[in-house]
């Protein structure tokens, strides 16, 4: 029972990691029907950037957790300004092929700047002690990104569906000239958007660097699983990509335990079922 | 909608692609043939033309830097020689393998019908090895390979025209199958990545551990690139083990390490595997977790060796940096090169006695003697034990034992 129950808790830190990660390309993608492929690179800058911090700003890996979210917002919101605003007419198909660009890009820029070396983030003293739970030892900071994780779902979602601000822009998906129209600069939050997702992006980055270390190709590992959060939990919904994130986690956990060849066919065959099932996702909304 | 599915399952497909090519980057150096000496092609020494050696080697992706520490080792070596043996210039002309069997297949045709070259060496993919085979084998192109551990390739692949100077999985595995029974623990647990050469190291080490009577409670096989190790972990705990063995490399060493300390495992039950668990260039990045694991490796930092300091001296002074294992595969494959040459007097002309002559090259490497098998044309060599220890705050690996001479069976 209790390696059960620790497995759980694996899966479960692991899926609020993912949703960490998703997090930000799901609010773009949801808002702005962008689906950024960018993304994965933006969190792996988050991630190096944070070494750089702790390296040379200051060894302190706070600081790298918000100042390296920071820097990478500054990139996408400078990338939405530059690059992606002159596509949205052109449609959805563009607007991939350009940010799958700007993903090779990037991987050659942080090869260029960091090396091909592999890298780890290394984390305080007090942060990387380990606790005892159901008599097996479990690293403190695993449960930090479960508890940081579930606080920014919370976040999200109120500042999403209870804010003027969330109504501003879930009404900008929905019907851009009407917002324009009532006299608020829809370019303007799109560019706030996508900074944001970038900076949840970075944040992710940093979160995830002690855990799953710095090297190139990091970027794809991780994007691949966060578009099939993305299209688990139903495109557009901050709460199904927590539930999807989380999902995702438990059963490649237990996959792993069970099924060790099989780990990443299981969460494919995860996602064919739901598509099947339910063609929008658990919890999609329907978007035109 | 609809439109926009299509392009997410067309996102998602570029996505797999780039990463089932292992995450390689879109090759923007590849095609790029550089040669190391610029006007040593035009230039021969004693009015014959240079000696052209290609290396096929990973200069892009995740194993750029293997590919890099290959590259360093022979130029020093070929620097010390002054780029010259047996009264010929040499050339290198660097070609990336991008980690990808059929490109790599047009680099060699590339090397071979363009540039004319005398003798191969790389690359550092398995996979790629066995692709370049075939080819090289019809050309009788003499094909020394510096890094690619797959065991078929001194076996049923073996060919009159390749030999290997660096190692092979069997090797690797089995030199810690009897140690481990007799010192270590009865009851083992193996894990490893989830490709061809995690599980011939594998399986080399299940076989001598077993046939020395150990008992091995469980294995596991975690894909390669896995991010998280827990539930493994956590499962291999359950088993209570008296001891892991692990075969990790890279990006997944310093993952697989660290967590292996965060979930309580180190201390308690012994790591022990192949060198690349603890190896000289990701150690910095495991902070102090790989302390107490113990690994056997043909060549280690601190071997006390004459030929060992000289080339960690010579290296660090022109790099700047510690040697890693690859560098010292470079540095063999370009000795074994140029004595060969030597013994040649320079004379590249009839190919099976290129080959021939690299054969028989025997000297004292920085990793100890070695020299080739003639039956499998397998390097056979000495295999030590390593040890990792803390010293002032700070990981080094202390060679603690000496296993001995250790030949790959052929079979």
């Amino acid at each position: 029972m209790d390696i059960i129950a620790i497995q759980l808790v694996n899966g479960l830190s692991y899926g609020l990691l993912l949703f960490m990660i998703t997090s930000g390309l799901s609010l773009i993608f949801g808002i702005m029907g962008v689906l950024n492929l960018a993304h994965g690179s933006l969190y792996m800058i988050g991630a190096y950037m944070a070494l750089s911090i702790t390296q040379h700003i200051a060894p302190n890996f706070i600081y790298a957790l918000f100042l390296a979210p920071i820097f990478v917002a500054v990139i996408s919101f400078l990338l939405e300004i530059c690059l992606l605003r002159p596509t949205y007419k052109l449609g959805h198909l563009s607007q991939v092929l350009l940010t799958f660009g700007v993903a090779y890009i990037l991987h050659d820029l942080v090869r260029l700047i960091w090396g091909a070396n592999v890298k780890s983030l290394p984390l305080p003293p007090w942060l990387s002690g380990s606790v005892e739970l159901f008599g097996q030892t479990f690293p403190l900071y695993r449960l930090l990104i479960m508890g940081f994780g579930l606080l920014l779902a919370a976040v999200m979602w109120y500042l999403q569906e209870k804010t003027r601000w969330g109504a501003i822009i879930r009404a900008g998906l929905s019907n851009r000239e009407m917002v324009s129209g009532l006299g608020i600069n829809i370019k303007i939050v799109f560019s706030v958007v996508f900074a944001i997702g970038g900076l949840l992006a970075g944040l992710g980055g940093v979160a995830a660097g002690p855990i799953l270390g710095l090297y190139l190709g990091m970027e794809f590992e991780v994007l691949i699983l966060a578009l099939v959060i993305l299209v688990v939990g139903g495109l557009g919904s901050i709460t199904g990509t927590l539930l999807a994130g989380l999902i995702v986690g438990v059963v490649e956990t237990f996959g792993k335990v069970m099924f060790p060849q099989l780990s990443l066919l299981i969460i494919f065959g995860l996602m064919a079922l739901v598509l099947v099932v339910k063609p929008t996702g658990m919890l999609g909304k329907q978007v035109h | 909608m609809r439109k926009l599915k299509g392009s997410f399952m067309i996102a998602l497909a570029l996505c797999l692609a780039f990463v089932t090519a292992c995450g390689q980057s879109s090759g923007t150096t590849g095609g790029s043939s550089t040669p190391a000496e610029g006007d040593a092609s035009t230039s021969p020494a004693n009015g014959k033309e240079s000696v052209k050696v290609g290396a096929i080697l990973p200069y892009s992706g995740v194993y750029a830097s293997l590919g890099e520490n290959l590259t360093r080792g022979m130029e020093l070596y070929f620097e010390s020689v002054n780029w010259e043996a047996g009264g010929r210039k040499i050339t290198l002309i660097k070609e990336d393998e991008e980690n990808d069997p059929q490109g790599a297949l047009r680099k060699l045709r590339k090397l071979v019908e363009k540039d004319n070259i005398d003798i191969l060496t790389g690359p550092v993919s398995t996979a790629v090895a066995y692709a370049l085979r075939d080819e090289v084998d019809s050309k009788k192109l003499p094909f020394l390979v510096s890094h690619a551990g797959g065991n078929d390739l001194t076996r049923t692949k073996r060919s009159d025209y390749i030999w290997r100077s660096s190692f092979s999985s069997w090797q690797i595995g089995n030199s810690m199958g009897k140690y481990a029974y007799d010192h270590i623990a009865k009851k083992i647990y193996v894990t490893a990545a989830d490709y061809a050469f995690g599980k011939e190291v594998a399986g080399a080490f299940k076989e001598a551990f077993t046939a020395a009577g150990g008992e091995i409670v469980g294995e596991v096989y975690p894909p390669l690139g896995s991010n998280d190790y827990a539930s493994y972990l956590t499962q291999i705990k359950g088993k209570k083990p008296e001891a892991v063995y692990a075969f990790f490399a890279g990006a997944d060493a310093v993952r697989f390490v660290k967590q292996y300390e965060q979930y309580g495992l180190k201390g308690q039950i012994p790591l022990i595997g192949s060198g690349w668990l603890n190896a000289e260039d990701i150690r910095p990045e495991q902070g102090n977790s790989p302390e107490g694991i113990i690994s056997t490796m043909f060549w280690d930092y601190h071997l006390d060796t004459p030929e060992n300091k000289a080339f960690v001296t010579a290296y660090e002074k022109k790099y700047n940096a510690r040697p890693s294992i690859e560098s010292v595969e470079g540095y063999d494959a370009a000795r074994v090169i140029v004595e060969a040459l030597k013994s040649l007097d320079g004379d590249t002309s009839d190919r099976q006695k290129v080959s021939q002559a690299i054969g028989k090259v025997q000297f004292t490497s920085p990793r100890g003697p070695i020299k080739f098998d003639q039956e499998t044309h397998h390097v056979i060599q000495t295999l030590y034990l390593i040890k990792t220890e803390v010293q002032n705050g700070k990981t080094e690996n202390k060679v603690v034992e000496t296993i001995g001479e250790i030949k790959d069976p052929g079979k």
